[in-house]
């Protein structure tokens, strides 16, 4: 019942580890995506105007109470329905960005209503402008308790990147997959796919919690 | 085609899709809600052998994919003569793996339960079997139900994935009926309006009235 090949495995790991690199690089775009447009989105909640405010709000609950996979196929066949071809990395990249840019601006909103009201009367009274009050008092304060929402949904963007190879993103789970049809054998590929997120995962879930430790300490928040 | 005809011919798919969608989170919910429950009160457990196969538990399906998880379920679970039929595999892969977050939930619950509540319940003589089901599960209870609202949102959005496999829910019946129609828009779309209007009024109003209940059950409404 058990009969794991080691050739096999030694065979199929180059591959395997460069489309460890493709993950990677998959979840770093998805992240930086989101960690920008989830600010804006953020922000967006905070104008005078009522109705961007519930704009906003309802497409953000609507993207985080659906499934990412369903939100990439959407954004991979509809394009083309309309005239607009998009690569499968292009398609990926803006429904990983967008779903995350939701849940981030949800960490971002909380650690910019942790910012005490007296820091916004301070910043007016010395005659700030809105952005300056912005970059140079509020968002630094209201980062590090972002800090913690912030990693927690980086190491989940990571782990939602096999999601990506549905619509042909070559990354981990698709490789497993080809390796899998090529060779008929499941074993050696999935579970190394397993072993290698767990390898990235909890180190990384670790390192993000000793450097959110570090920032507080940095900024004197102990 | 208009959107009405399309909805016309294709309605009773995405109908059945929608159930199969809804009894896989409904079986999966009743089997995450019950590995949560053990592996919590394991991490808790003072027997170093418990608490082991919880952390390592916890640890893999949190460290892991639910894709991951599922294919592995799925297509090598079988080599180890454990072959499960993919909607079972679906639903099981999908139940561990909220299993997994919902034990550190009950485990966060029960930790936060008042310290006075143990005291006076050990005072009162009871063993510790009766204290953690009289006296601190309910309790914990009441402090994870807004938590396990989102899992239960997050739950329902990792059912889609068993499309992968074939089961044939919404996401799988969406996906069949875009690949003969070409019809993204209309077929996708509709997908995530009836997975939105799940997760936005019917668990989440669900779980609203469950905590009210439990709030009244306790004397705290």
């Amino acid at each position: 019942m058990f009969d794991w090949r080691w050739d096999f495995t030694w065979d199929i790991l180059p591959r395997l580890i460069v489309a460890t690199g493709n993950t990677l690089l998959a979840a770093g775009l998805g992240y930086a995506i989101a960690v920008v447009l989830g600010l804006v989105l953020a922000l967006a909640q905070r104008t005078p105007s009522r109705a961007l405010t519930l704009v906003v709000r309802e497409a953000i609950e609507f993207v985080r109470s659906t499934p990412l996979v369903l939100q990439i196929f959407f954004v991979f066949y509809v394009g083309p329905q309309f005239g607009l071809r998009l690569s499968p990395w292009t398609a990926g990249m803006i429904a990983i960005g967008l779903h995350y840019a939701a849940y981030l601006s949800e960490v971002y909103r909380g650690g910019l209503e942790s910012v005490p009201k007296g820091q916004w009367e301070a910043a007016t009274s010395l005659n700030l402008s809105t952005s300056r009050t912005y970059f140079r008092v509020i968002l630094p304060q209201a980062l590090p308790p972002s800090l913690a929402g912030m990693g927690n949904y980086l190491v989940g963007i990571f782990k939602d990147t096999p999601m990506l190879s549905v619509i042909g993103v070559a990354e981990l789970m698709h490789t497993a997959n080809a390796i899998g049809s090529e060779t008929y054998r499941f074993l050696e590929p999935y579970t190394l796919v397993g072993i290698i997120f767990l390898a990235l995962s909890l180190p990384t879930a670790a390192g993000i919690r000793l450097f959110e430790a570090w920032v507080r300490r940095k900024l004197g928040m102990v | 085609m208009s959107y009405l005809e399309f909805l016309g011919q294709y309605g009773d798919r995405i109908l059945s899709g929608t159930l199969v969608t809804v009894l896989l989170t409904v079986l999966a919910s009743a089997l995450a809600v019950a590995i949560a429950l053990a592996a919590g009160l394991m991490r808790l457990s003072p027997n170093v052998f418990l608490r082991g196969i919880a952390t390592v538990y916890i640890e893999i399906f949190r460290g892991t994919s639910l894709l991951v998880q599922l294919y592995w379920i799925f297509f090598v679970l079988p080599l180890f003569g454990i072959t499960l039929e993919k909607f079972t595999a679906g639903f099981v892969a999908v139940g561990m793996n909220l299993g997994a977050y919902g034990a550190e939930l009950v485990r966060g619950a029960i930790l936060s339960v008042p310290k006075g509540q143990w005291e006076a319940a050990l005072a009162l003589n009871m063993t510790p079997a009766k204290r953690m089901v009289r006296v601190i599960l309910p309790q914990a209870v009441l402090i994870m139900l807004p938590g396990w609202g989102n899992l239960l949102i997050e739950l329902l959005k990792g059912t889609a994935l068993v499309a992968l496999i074939a089961v044939a829910d919404l996401m799988f019946q969406v996906k069949q009926i875009n690949g003969t129609t070409f019809l993204s828009a209309e077929a996708f779309g509709t997908a995530l309006i009836i997975y939105y209007v799940i997760a936005r009024f019917m668990i989440t109003p669900f779980m609203r009235w469950l905590e009210r209940a439990m709030q009244r059950k306790l004397g705290r409404a």
